[in-house]
């Protein structure tokens, strides 16, 4: 029993990751309507510019603070420089750009800071909170930041002028400009909220992995499980898809016998899939209704 | 647009019989190592064309190719290895597998569409590797250290070199292979499949049974990769889990595009670009080679955002303008 509940809370604390990045994916999908498959490598950029300002003195939150800003400013940046100039292109280039966009950031990160595993500081306390020893404090501020920022996002998005203007341009962007909506702006915001939120979860989970250029590699791909699983359409699902993708590895990892320890990635990717099965829009999304 | 009295299609079939000329002469012509390369382009050429299949005159996603090469090159490898089979028997062998596991996978991919189904195949190309390390299987496929097989040898004494020898068995495959995509897309099957990707709800609704040819697609596309996949492993002599990456499949889907999707002949400067150009980029930088292939990519994309192939009949049609307009 103590043996469950270890990795059910264990499996939490790595859902929040994992829901970060889902998040983070959610937004430029809602803002472009594709896949971002270099925003792993995006935070993972983010993380080793908050290492080297903390190389150069800055106290651990005011690097956290620059890094959040940098990060969001060269998400927009990024978008207005590779991405705006083949708005148009068919998707698969598009996708193309996204794979070129991820070897760029990887190279040039173990170019720059080489491959060698850097140690991250946490910055909450390292001693276990009031004594128990099932959740360290890290996990436990990790699950708190993640809903702390859903929390911002779902407010943003509800109740100020400008989330409803991105929601607009999404959901419709002719209408959009019709109104006076500035779409290419909104389509680049959505692309620098996305880039700021990659970099709060790659410095959350670099304590845990260490900072080397391939840390994000396996954590983007259940960021990726859990916006889908949640829905592509939904922020909420997708935060919810990311806890239940890595409740779901470490109990399939721990209890599924035989197998468990060598498929743990093959067993959640199953999973999913399974669950696309019944509900191909993921279960918080909206279907696509389509008329003749 | 006739010019020089010729049309088109003569102009076509003209440059189709002298790339096969000049695809033939080759060997003879440089090291063996560049004869082994080139046979590995026409490899990536064919597992291309697979995923061409699918996703450019079908519609489907797929980032799960790497998965069906797989299947291929261990079909191929297991078959030569432990059973002592012959290696032209592992390629009919590695084709039917392959075709019934894609069209098993294709079967309930049918639900998904899209992004979806893009997630669902990078699911199967990241799981295919481990599935390969399986300790429970391990005393077919090697586990992680793999199988090693021997090349063949060219039949009747003919006086070639084994990597000769097999660039012209691998080129004889390429050509069948070719002129069966060619001959599908032209055919009523074709249309309806194109048909599926243009727009479904009006195939169906002109009667095309849409789940059937999707499965069949995603079955045709996956025995083509599979093939590839087989002539892979022998070309190369060894099979590991770890050759069969994410990166792999992301590859085929770099060639297709940059080859030019729905391209049957852009397949092959797909291979070319997939073989080559790392190459080219580690020369450039060796420190930044992957930054220097994304760079690469991306001018790829911007000059020519239909591909190789969109570029070719772009040229072709000045140039055959100018023809005309000066007689």
């Amino acid at each position: 029993m103590e043996l469950f509940l270890h990795q059910l809370l264990a499996g939490i604390a790595t859902g929040g990751i994992y829901a970060c990045m889902a998040l983070a994916v959610v937004m430029i999908y809602q803002a472009i309507d594709h896949f971002n498959f270099a925003q792993g490598e995006m935070a993972m950029f983010s993380t080793y510019i908050a290492w080297q300002l903390m190389q150069w003195g800055f106290p651990y939150w005011l690097a956290f603070t620059a890094t959040v800003v940098i990060s969001f400013i060269g998400g927009a940046l990024i978008e207005r420089a590779l991405f705006k100039p083949i708005r148009t292109a068919p998707i698969l280039s598009q996708i193309v750009v996204f794979i070129a966009l991820f070897s760029i950031l990887n190279s040039l990160a173990g170019f720059i800071w080489d491959y060698t595993i850097k140690s991250f500081p946490s910055p909450f306390p390292a001693e276990p909170i009031l004594g128990n020893r099932l959740i360290s404090a890290h996990d436990l501020g990790m699950i708190g930041v993640t809903l702390l920022l859903l929390a911002l996002l779902y407010l943003h998005f509800r109740y100020t002028r400008l989330g409803l203007a991105m929601r607009a341009a999404a959901a419709n962007p002719d209408s959009a400009r019709l109104v006076g909506i500035r779409v290419g702006w909104m389509v680049a915001l959505g692309w620098g909220m996305a880039s700021a939120i990659g970099a709060v979860a790659g410095m959350m989970i670099a304590p845990i992995v260490f900072l080397e250029p391939n840390m994000m590699l396996s954590i983007l791909l259940y960021g990726l499980a859990g916006a889908v699983v949640g829905g592509l359409n939904s922020p909420g699902g997708a935060v919810f898809g990311g806890f239940a993708v890595g409740v779901t590895e470490n109990l399939a990892g721990t209890f599924v016998p035989v197998v468990g320890r060598e498929l743990k990635l093959t067993i959640a990717l199953v999973l999913i899939v399974c669950v696309l099965m019944l509900r191909p829009a993921g279960l918080f999304g909206r279907a696509a209704v389509s008329r003749v | 647009m006739p010019s020089l009295g010729l049309s088109l299609e003569a102009w076509q079939r003209f440059a189709l019989i002298g790339a096969i000329l000049v695809a033939a002469a080759l060997p003879l012509l440089v090291k063996n190592f560049t004869v082994f390369q080139l046979t590995l382009v026409m490899v990536y050429a064919i597992a291309i064309l697979g995923l061409n299949l699918l996703t450019g005159i079908n519609g489907q996603f797929s980032l799960g190719h790497s998965a069906f090469y797989a299947i291929g090159a261990y079909t191929a490898a297991i078959m030569m290895d432990r059973f002592d089979a012959s290696y032209l028997l592992t390629l009919p062998a590695a084709g039917i597998i392959c075709f019934v596991a894609g069209f098993l996978f294709g079967l309930p991919a049918l639900r998904l569409e899209g992004l979806y189904l893009a997630l669902a195949t990078f699911a199967l190309a990241v799981a295919t590797p481990q599935l390969f390390k399986l300790s429970l299987i391990e005393r077919w496929t090697g586990g992680v250290q793999g199988i090693v097989i021997q090349k063949p040898d060219a039949p009747f004494g003919l006086p070639l070199s084994q990597d000769q020898w097999l660039y012209y068995f691998t080129l004889a495959v390429v050509l069948v292979m070719f002129w069966a995509a060619r001959n599908l897309v032209a055919s009523r099957t074709g249309r309806a499949l194109m048909a599926i990707r243009d727009n479904p709800l009006a195939a169906a609704a002109m009667g095309i049974n849409t789940a059937v040819y999707k499965s069949l697609a995603f079955a045709v596309s996956a025995l083509y990769t599979g093939v590839a996949g087989a002539l892979g492993a022998i070309v190369i002599q060894f099979v590991a889990p770890d050759s069969f990456t994410f990166f792999l499949a992301v590859s085929f889907l770099v060639g297709l595009v940059v080859g030019g999707v729905g391209s049957i002949p852009g397949a092959l400067i797909g291979g070319l670009f997939v073989l080559f150009v790392p190459n080219i980029a580690e020369a450039i930088s060796k420190g930044l080679a992957w930054a220097v292939y994304g760079v690469i990519l991306i001018l790829v994309i911007y000059i020519m955002p239909k591909g190789a192939a969109g570029l070719v009949r772009l040229l072709a049609r000045r140039f055959l303008r100018g023809l005309s307009s000066r007689s």
